[in-house]
């Protein structure tokens, strides 16, 4: 499988599924319910967060349940959370370069 | 700055890969320069309170790009980028080596990948940076990386923090 937890993450809705079932298990509906894309674009990314086994699925009667898989949550390295952070504060200069560009531009 | 500008970010660590997609809230061409000029690359690409100081820097291939990341206490960490395709405003490729302050090389380095395209006003770039060890790849993140940028906070770590908060609560 080319899936790991490092694509899992890549992804701000993803993030955001990570951190919603955090505070509970949750059916896929009700994960649905929080975002504006399609059941369908949700129920895609719920299928990578489970390759890449970092949330589970259990069965309570008719209803699957999403739950997080703390361990693995725990292998995202601190390196990585850093280089990434270094990325966000680089791009981040660079959107108030850009604002500061555009507008000597329009004078 | 608050934004909903695209923002991803992968390492592919059996790859030896790191691809980064970024949206830009500017037109292409204003992007463009800001990644292939000097004096505009020196004003973002070294994260606060490191700085950038590009000696030269010569946007044809086979031209380099001869460049320290300046710590706030004045320490520099020197590199050398090697232009090795470029299609205005839509690629460039270039090899990324450490080196030293005269300018020499040290190896292995690694393959960097920017593609540029415009939509609806938006510009993204899509960079892939392959590199020939993993070790490399984690040198490369302590080169960026040193204590005094700690203050950095990443949202990742905030939500990691705050995810083992809550699981000690519930179990």
């Amino acid at each position: 499988m080319r899936r790991d937890i490092f694509q899992a993450i890549a992804d701000p809705t993803r993030r955001a599924i990570i951190g919603l079932i955090a505070l509970q298990a949750m059916t896929p509906n009700t994960i649905a319910e929080n975002f504006n894309s399609t059941r369908q674009a949700v129920s895609k990314h719920l299928r990578i967060l489970t390759e890449c086994e970092l949330i589970k699925q259990e069965h309570q009667g008719r209803e699957i349940y999403y739950s997080l898989e703390l361990d693995k949550m725990k292998e995202i390295d601190d390196w990585l959370a850093q280089f990434r952070a270094i990325w966000e504060t680089k791009f981040d200069q660079l959107d108030e370069l850009l604002l500061k560009m555009k507008s000597q531009t329009k004078k | 700055m608050e934004t909903n500008l695209l923002f991803e970010f992968t390492v592919n660590k059996a790859e030896k890969t790191v691809y980064i997609t970024r949206e830009f809230a500017a037109e292409l061409p204003l992007v463009w320069d800001a990644f292939t000029k000097k004096e505009l690359l020196d004003q973002w690409v070294a994260p606060k309170p490191w700085s950038a100081r590009t000696k030269y820097m010569d946007f044809e291939v086979g031209g380099r790009r001869f460049y320290a990341m300046v710590s706030p206490e004045g320490m520099e960490r020197w590199s050398i980028q090697e232009f090795t395709s470029i299609t205005p405003k839509t690629n460039f490729k270039m090899y990324n080596t450490f080196a030293d302050a005269e300018g020499n090389p040290e190896m292995p380095g690694s393959a960097w990948d920017y593609n540029f395209s415009e939509q609806n006003g938006l510009t993204k770039v899509s960079i892939t940076i392959f590199n020939e060890s993993l070790a490399r790849l984690e040198k490369m993140i302590e080169m960026g990386f040193e204590p005094g940028f700690k203050m950095s906070i990443d949202n990742l770590e905030q939500l990691l923090a705050s995810l083992t908060k809550k699981s000690d609560l519930r179990f």
